[in-house]
């Protein structure tokens, strides 16, 4: 882990409580990554794997009965983030880490108004009065693209289309100028056209105000558009980390190789769809030894057994795989 | 009279068996009685007493003119009448629980040290007075509700599945009934109608049937957009079929979890009634009522009172945490997954 | 909006006409007048007494068609029982007591001062008490505290309201002697000490079913998803209660709140009745154990109108409370 990452994740762990009274399974099992200053990370993995409860880590938001377990370290700006006191936690949430959700028609209150919302955000952290914290709202309507700013301060939630709310999300997540936002697949319940707007947005708003990007996400495309390096995640566990370029085009974990395999290509039309054979394995029945091999095409004899480590294969790439293991050792 | 009420007894087996064997054969059903046992075995054993003790109340025959003597010749008496033999085993007035002498005077009972829980003014055993309010009790709570259930749902769901015409008048029907406090029309009804037994159920019957149809007429209608009922009609299957194998079973966990709380509602409201002098005779409201006044004298006299309250709240909680552990277990969101 | 309004008011009304037919069945077409004559004026006077007394109380004509004019004559159908009571009650005119003969419109001006001095308090106190004790177990929800609360509120619920009464008075009034056990005096400065029992016990009586129900709307608020973001913004846990949580679900606890209003004027029957406090609740107990069919009849006619306009209030106050139907 380099010393001047913003956000070091190291050997997280979340359990939640199983069938049987007094047992605990891991949704998210040992996972670490970091983000740059300024980097945008894409967390990538299908339904089910633990992404979004990652992210919500990070904020301190893990719903009961979820429990971050012991071992877990979360450092941000090299302070440690699980062992800080809940009002000093309060006091980073929205104002040096923010977070934008997935569904936005119900991630804002419906009965508060869209400026009053992201006015509260800039309330919580900045003591401004109510005529100065609102400029600050037209402002960041503005810089979030809400044409009319002036008008849609007074619009209620249900009045504004799904790429307005969204953009209102990033404007309450972005108003106090946060180092890091955390975006949970903030594109996926929008229509394709509005998708490649929010995601400029995002992009140009990390480039013009710096701000790092943990983005979660299960889509490639969007991993395409704005990601600088990236995480796959499956099972509870990261199976390989990159750059965007070196993960798309060199791909060294089968997972990985099996999910952009089976992205469907206009070229390949009238063929087979590519796909993985087998089904996610739920929190809770995992199998043992490296949790992907029941569906590898590759597994062999230690695949079962043990559970692979991390294994770097250039200086940014690294895999947990025993083939690849083999296959660099040598 | 009697003999109706035999035939009722009967009638009740036969549906608790029939009911036992459906329940037996369907997984879903069996699976949500278990679950139910396990959660909350001491109410609904409790349950289970009280219906008992009401059953043995209401079988009852007149003795043959050979048997009879001169206090019980002629009356049909139930199991619960010969256990306590209520014409011999009494008193002239009060008695303290377990005393051997009258409350108010001291005089030698006739019965010293038998009754558990005393005698009341009219030296009647307080013990046989609450387990006679008992058949009373259920026959406010669970019989009026086994005829209004029926009833609301025939008219909740023709409205809710039909709509149109058939639902505006049923709609209004119940709009206008509703729109008198349930007190209010329960006590204009009783007056009207008299005050026996049969009435005063029917007026509770009036103002409970309500609540329900609402309640069926609301889950019909959702059902009726649900997409297996679309499937269904898509076969070809009739409205008849569908209301029967669709939307009926679906309704089943909102009738009995209804049931169980028209039950309390009506037991409750039918102790005001006994206040305002329009209740039940025997029912444990008509005990609580009379006891009303025993607390003023002195030294108190307090078991009158005790016997019916704890009878009654016994009988109220029970239903009450039943009515909750089926909420709960019915309740899709506190499933967990079975894959 | 205006539309759906007016489509409400209408409805309503329709509806107070439902009642008034369903009253008139209840009291004109099941009853006999001459059994209310009867009980009224006692079982020996004399056919002429019993005929003017009908006739003083509105007893005396026909119920729905009165033969005694021409059929082209209109009378023929607004002389009769049926258009009475529904002029009558439309119009507020209520007539006399059947028991007492005294005015029925005069009593009920008097019972409705300390009818309300009695359910405003409880019915303030009760909706603080419930909202502020719901709020806290539903932060608390899944703990002991939130546990123990919940089988507290079962156990009070399980209580019959009479026990309530009985025990209150008791247990207060007569042991511990804090309270007067009945009595009312309108002065205002005296008022509350008459009051304060009977509030207290009804209060005590209700709470255990309105915290269940409070609580069970706040736990499904507390787990929508802008709960989540307000959290995520730095919101601290009271500041999510209140202005998150429980602003949303005031919606459907604002119907609760507005329904109930009717049921200040219509009293509080059994309190006010074991109480002896003089207002439309032992109004209505008296005339139940008089035999009073005249006031109990418009009573009950007052509760429902009562009612349908709380509806119409309630539907009224939803839309002006929640943006998603005020602004469509």
């Amino acid at each position: 882990m380099s010393a001047a990452a913003l956000l070091a994740v190291e050997g997280l762990s979340i359990s939640f409580p199983g069938a049987a009274a007094g047992e605990r399974m891991r949704v998210v099992d040992r996972v670490s990554l970091s983000i740059a200053p300024g980097e945008t990370l894409a967390l990538v993995g299908e339904s089910g794997c633990g992404k979004s409860m990652s992210a919500l880590a990070v904020m301190r938001l893990v719903p009961k009965p979820g429990r971050i377990e012991a071992g877990s370290r979360i450092a941000f700006e090299g302070r440690d983030l699980l062992s800080l006191p809940v009002p000093e936690m309060r006091a980073l949430r929205g104002a040096r880490i923010g977070m934008i959700f997935q569904e936005p028609m119900t991630s804002l209150n419906p009965v508060v108004t869209a400026g009053e919302q992201v006015r509260e955000a800039i309330e919580l952290h900045a003591p401004l009065s109510r005529g100065d914290a609102r400029k600050r709202v037209l402002e960041l309507f503005a810089q979030v693209g809400i044409p009319d700013p002036a008008t849609r301060f007074d619009a209620y939630p249900h009045q504004l289309s799904g790429g307005l709310k969204q953009r209102v999300m990033i404007a309450m997540a972005m108003a106090m100028r946060p180092r890091l936002l955390i975006a949970d697949e903030p594109t996926t319940a929008l229509d394709a056209t509005i998708r490649a707007q929010i995601l400029e947005l995002l992009r140009n708003l990390s480039a013009s105000t710096g701000t790092a990007v943990l983005l979660i996400t299960h889509d490639f495309g969007v991993v395409n558009e704005v990601a600088d390096r990236v995480a796959v995640m499956y099972a509870g566990g990261i199976v390989e980390t990159g750059t965007r370029h070196e993960l798309l085009s060199r791909p060294r974990h089968p997972y990985t190789q099996g999910l952009l395999r089976s992205i469907p290509r206009p070229e390949a039309r009238g063929g087979r769809l590519a796909e993985i054979a087998g089904a996610v394995p739920r929190p809770g029945h995992w199998p043992p030894g490296c949790r992907f091999h029941p569906r590898c095409p590759h597994a062999f004899q230690p695949c079962p057994v043990e559970e692979p480590q991390p294994t770097g294969v250039s200086e940014t790439q690294a895999a947990s795989c025993h083939l690849v293991a083999r296959e660099v050792g040598s | 009279m009697h003999q109706v009420s035999n035939i009722v007894v009967v009638l009740l087996a036969l549906g608790a068996v029939w009911l036992w064997r459906r329940v037996a054969q369907d997984r879903f059903w069996r699976e949500n009685t278990l679950a139910l046992w396990r959660r909350r075995r001491l109410a609904v054993l409790t349950v289970g007493v009280y219906v008992a003790i009401a059953l043995l109340d209401s079988i009852a025959w007149i003795d043959p003119a050979s048997e009879a003597n001169a206090l019980t010749s002629g009356k049909p008496r139930t199991i619960i009448d010969r256990i306590f033999q209520p014409e011999t085993f009494r008193e002239a007035s009060y008695s303290a629980p377990l005393a051997r002498v009258s409350f108010y005077g001291g005089q030698p009972l006739a019965h010293p040290g038998k009754h558990l829980l005393g005698t009341d003014l009219l030296g009647r055993d307080v013990v046989y007075r609450t387990l006679k309010g008992v058949r009373v009790a259920l026959l406010i709570g669970g019989l009026t509700s086994l005829v209004v259930i029926p009833i609301a749902l025939l008219f909740g769901v023709s409205a809710g599945y039909w709509g149109g015409r058939i639902d505006d008048g049923v709609f209004f029907a119940m709009t206008v009934l509703a729109s008198v406090p349930s007190l209010l029309l329960l006590i204009a009804l009783i007056m009207v109608l008299g005050k026996g037994t049969v009435q005063v159920c029917v007026a509770l019957g009036v103002t409970g049937w309500v609540h329900f149809c609402r309640i069926a007429r609301g889950e019909t209608l959702k059902l009726r957009e649900a997409d297996f009922v679309a499937a269904a009609r898509a076969l070809g299957v009739s409205d008849g079929a569908i209301i029967r194998r669709h939307i009926l079973p679906n309704l089943a966990h909102l009738v009995i979890i209804t049931f169980a709380l028209t039950f309390t509602a009506l037991v409750l409201s039918e102790t005001i009634l006994s206040y305002l002098g329009i209740g039940l005779d025997g029912s444990w409201g008509q005990m609580i009522d009379q006891a009303r006044n025993e607390l003023s004298r002195t030294p108190i006299v307090w078991w009158n009172l005790a016997g019916a309250s704890v009878a009654l709240f016994a009988l109220v909680l029970a239903v009450n945490l039943i009515a909750d552990a089926l909420r709960d277990i019915v309740d899709p969101r506190t499933h967990r997954e079975e894959l | 909006m205006l539309a759906y309004l007016v489509r409400r008011v209408a409805y309503g009304a329709l509806t107070v006409l439902g009642v008034l037919l369903l009253l008139f069945v209840l009291f004109f077409a099941v009853t006999d007048p001459d059994d209310i004559a009867r009980k009224a004026v006692g079982e020996r006077a004399r056919p002429e007494v019993y005929a003017q007394w009908k006739v003083n109380h509105g007893y005396d004509k026909p119920l729905f068609v009165n033969r005694a004019y021409a059929a082209s004559d209109a009378r023929r159908y607004t002389d009769t029982l049926l258009a009475e009571h529904f002029r009558r009650m439309l119009t507020f005119d209520f007539g006399r007591s059947d028991a007492d003969d005294s005015p029925i419109s005069r009593r009920l001006w008097q019972g409705a001062g300390p009818s309300l001095t009695l359910t405003v308090p409880l019915f303030v106190l009760g909706l603080v008490a419930g909202v502020a004790l719901a709020l806290f177990v539903a932060f608390f929800r899944e703990t002991y505290i939130d546990r123990a609360v919940l089988v507290l509120c079962m156990l009070t619920m399980s209580v019959a309201a009479l026990l309530y009464i009985i025990a209150g008075q008791y247990l207060v009034g007569m042991l511990l002697k804090w309270f007067p056990i009945s009595g009312f005096d309108p002065d205002p400065s005296v008022a509350a000490r008459f009051v304060a029992l009977p509030v207290l016990i009804g209060v005590v009586a209700g709470i255990g079913a309105d915290v269940r129900f409070l609580r069970t709307i706040f736990v499904e608020e507390m787990s929508r998803d802008y709960v989540r973001t307000a959290r995520a913004k730095g919101c601290g846990d009271a500041r999510v209660m209140v202005a998150h949580v429980l602003r949303n679900a005031l919606i459907p606890i604002l119907t609760n709140i507005v329904m109930a209003i009717p049921f200040l004027f219509t009293g509080a029957l059994l309190l006010e009745s074991f109480f002896g406090i003089p207002g439309l609740g032992s109004l209505t107990v008296e005339a139940i154990q008089g035999n009073d069919f005249s006031t109990l009849r418009t009573m009950v006619y007052l509760g429902a109108l009562l009612f349908i306009l709380g509806q119409i209030l309630t539907d009224i106050s939803y839309a002006l409370a929640d943006p998603r139907v005020r602004l469509g």
